[in-house]
């Protein structure tokens, strides 16, 4: 369980907080999408939940975030590296700048966490696999293509099965295809209990695999509710969110009325406009 | 003067034996054309050896009717702009402003002259306030678009956008998009690498799709989009209104909001 309480936090370097009293209770399992422009305070939030606020960004915080009931502040990064993984926005700062192959990369992390070689083994096949990128096991890391590397920053942090999942932007570069699977893999994962928190601009991913929605907007959150919810508020342009194209285009058939319930994936707009459809000539 | 960039039969390994590229041939005129494919098909590898900053294995590449060997450098830069994938790639000075200077002064623009672009490309791109700051201290997507306005400041003939979309909120794409439409009306050529398919179906006319080191389709948006064997062979997949207004049976590929609406009034409606 993640509990942010009345927390506050500035970068020393910066005028206002990046974030601002935030209250926020994330139970075991949830899978969470947070929304928001540029500067929203997405990845300063993921940094809180990590712990590399404050243990690595110095700067004036109030309020507290605890991690299954430790106050973050009080714990070593190490011991929150094995409960926390994060995919950061930037694929290259998630090399660790010592291997050589896409494969040493991947078993990177794992190499602290004591485990059986076999299981090591295993679990790297499993990660290349699901990545899309077994074919380039052996490839030097720093000669990939921009979605390649993406997808081995990706394998890298799933690889460590980690209870607590933060995903900063993960499918940035990737192709669609790859994007679909990395969601795919999300899925998967939620049903096997793992608590997910993806920051992302792709809103049509995140309303078909999110239980819940928050948008945050110059650091307070805006919105913590359904994803039909959210992504159906008159306010959503406001917070510099765009609703999915699927809703858009329902919207600008329908007109549907304020407080309508509002389609959000291609699947429920098809049933809703064949619906209308129906009605308008009956 | 002819305004084309010719790639000629061109093949390119970064390892022997290798092919990325394979007897590639396309021409890319003034207008807004996308380059679509998977990762790792070789678009960055293309657009980097239409800059000049790799060489054809076989083939050749031709600027205004004249092969790249016979350019310099600096000739090329007068020409193409690439704005790269990893803007990390890019930028390297301490301050915004010098940053975006730096290349206009490379080519031999005045430093009045290069100041004044690089205020000018700043503003396009919603970065005045930060013109005194490092980039590094910056967002990762302020980075991506101090490095669209640094070859902005050059005024290239043509300029490549390798992925310009990531990492930008709504406000961030529709600048993008607002100044690819600029360019275009100014007579430049755009080339977008994209994976954003609605970006790539607002904003540009021409659609190339790559996959086995080739050109698998190049056409507008709605024949492209509307061809699911070329989109399955290039691992991408239409828009979100594409994929809408085919499971609805509507007879038109529409990519915009207003069109599908119009669409789906007209046909499902009866109305106008
Ligand atoms: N410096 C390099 N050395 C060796 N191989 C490379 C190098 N750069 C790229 N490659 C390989 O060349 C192929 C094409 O890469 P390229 O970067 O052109 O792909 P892309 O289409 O731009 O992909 P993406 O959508 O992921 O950016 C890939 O298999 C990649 O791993
Ligand atoms: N390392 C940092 N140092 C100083 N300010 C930062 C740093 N990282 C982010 N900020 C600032 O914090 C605010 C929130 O940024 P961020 O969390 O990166 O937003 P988002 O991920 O939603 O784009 C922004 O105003 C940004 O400029
Ligand atoms: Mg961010
Ligand atoms: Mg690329």
């Amino acid at each position: 369980m993640i509990r942010m309480q009345q927390f506050t936090y500035r970068y020393s370097e910066m005028a206002r907080p990046a974030l601002e009293g935030i209250n926020l209770v994330i139970e075991p399992g949830e899978c969470i999408g947070l929304l928001g422009s540029n500067g929203a305070g997405k990845t300063t939030l993921c940094y809180a939940i990590m712990g590399l606020i404050p243990h690595f960004f110095q700067g004036d915080l109030t309020g507290e975030v605890r991690v299954n009931n430790q106050p973050v502040a009080k714990m070593d990064l190490a011991a929150m590296s094995r409960q926390v993984g994060m995919v950061l926005q930037n694929a290259a700062n998630q090399l660790s700048g010592t291997k050589m192959t896409v494969e040493e990369e991947i078993a990177f992390g794992l190499e602290n966490f004591a485990i059986a070689q076999e299981e090591m083994r295993e679990r790297v096949d499993w990660a290349l696999e699901i990545l899309g990128i077994a074919g380039i096991r052996k490839r030097n890391p720093y000669q990939l293509s921009g979605g390649q590397l993406q997808r081995v920053a990706i394998a890298s942090v799933l690889v460590l099965k980690p209870q607590i999942l933060l995903l900063d932007e993960p499918t940035s570069q990737l192709d669609p295809k790859g994007t679909e699977e990395v969601y795919q893999v999300l899925r998967q994962l939620r049903k096997e209990g793992i608590t997910i928190l993806l920051a992302e601009h792709k809103v049509e991913m995140l309303a078909q695999c999110c239980t819940r929605l928050i948008v945050l907007n110059e650091g307070k959150i805006m919105a913590d509710a359904s994803p039909h919810a959210v992504l159906g508020h008159p306010s959503l342009p406001d917070w510099g969110v765009e609703a999915p194209v699927f809703t858009q285009a329902y919207q600008a058939v329908v007109q549907p009325h304020h407080g309508e319930k509002v389609p959000i994936t291609l699947r429920e707009t098809i049933e809703r406009l064949n619906q209308y459809e129906q009605a308008y000539r009956g | 003067m002819n305004k084309l960039i010719e790639v000629e039969q061109v093949s390119f390994a970064y390892e022997p034996g290798m092919n990325v590229l394979n007897q590639l041939s396309i021409a890319f005129a003034p207008g807004v054309t996308a380059v679509l494919g998977e990762n790792g098909a070789g678009k960055t590898t293309l657009m980097k050896l239409l800059k000049g900053l790799l060489k054809p294995t076989a083939g050749r590449i031709k600027i205004g009717g004249r092969d790249t060997r016979q350019y310099s450098a600096a000739e090329i830069a007068r020409h193409v702009g690439m704005i790269f994938q990893n803007p990390d790639e890019q930028i390297f000075k301490s301050s915004v402003l010098d940053e975006v200077m730096f290349g206009p002064l490379q080519i031999g623009q005045s430093p009045a002259e290069a100041k004044e672009r690089a205020l000018a490309a700043l503003a396009a791109l919603d970065l005045s306030d930060v013109e005194k700051e490092n980039p590094y201290d910056l967002s990762y997507a302020a980075r991506k678009r101090i490095g669209i306005a640094s070859i902005l400041a050059m005024n290239p003939e043509a300029i490549i956008f390798d992925e310009p979309t990531i990492a930008q909120d709504q406000q961030g794409l529709r600048r993008i998009g607002q100044i690819m439409s600029e360019l275009k009306a100014e007579g430049k050529t755009v080339i977008a690498i994209l994976h954003d398919m609605e970006f790539a179906a607002r904003y540009c006319e021409r659609i190339v799709l790559l996959a086995r080191g080739g050109v698998i389709a190049d056409g507008p948006p709605a024949l492209v989009f509307a061809n699911d064997d070329w989109l399955r062979q290039a691992g991408v997949k239409a828009p979100g209104l594409v994929r809408l207004g085919q499971a609805l049976q509507l007879s038109q590929t529409t990519v915009t909001v207003e069109q599908f609406s119009q669409a789906f009034r007209t046909e499902k409606l009866r109305a106008d």
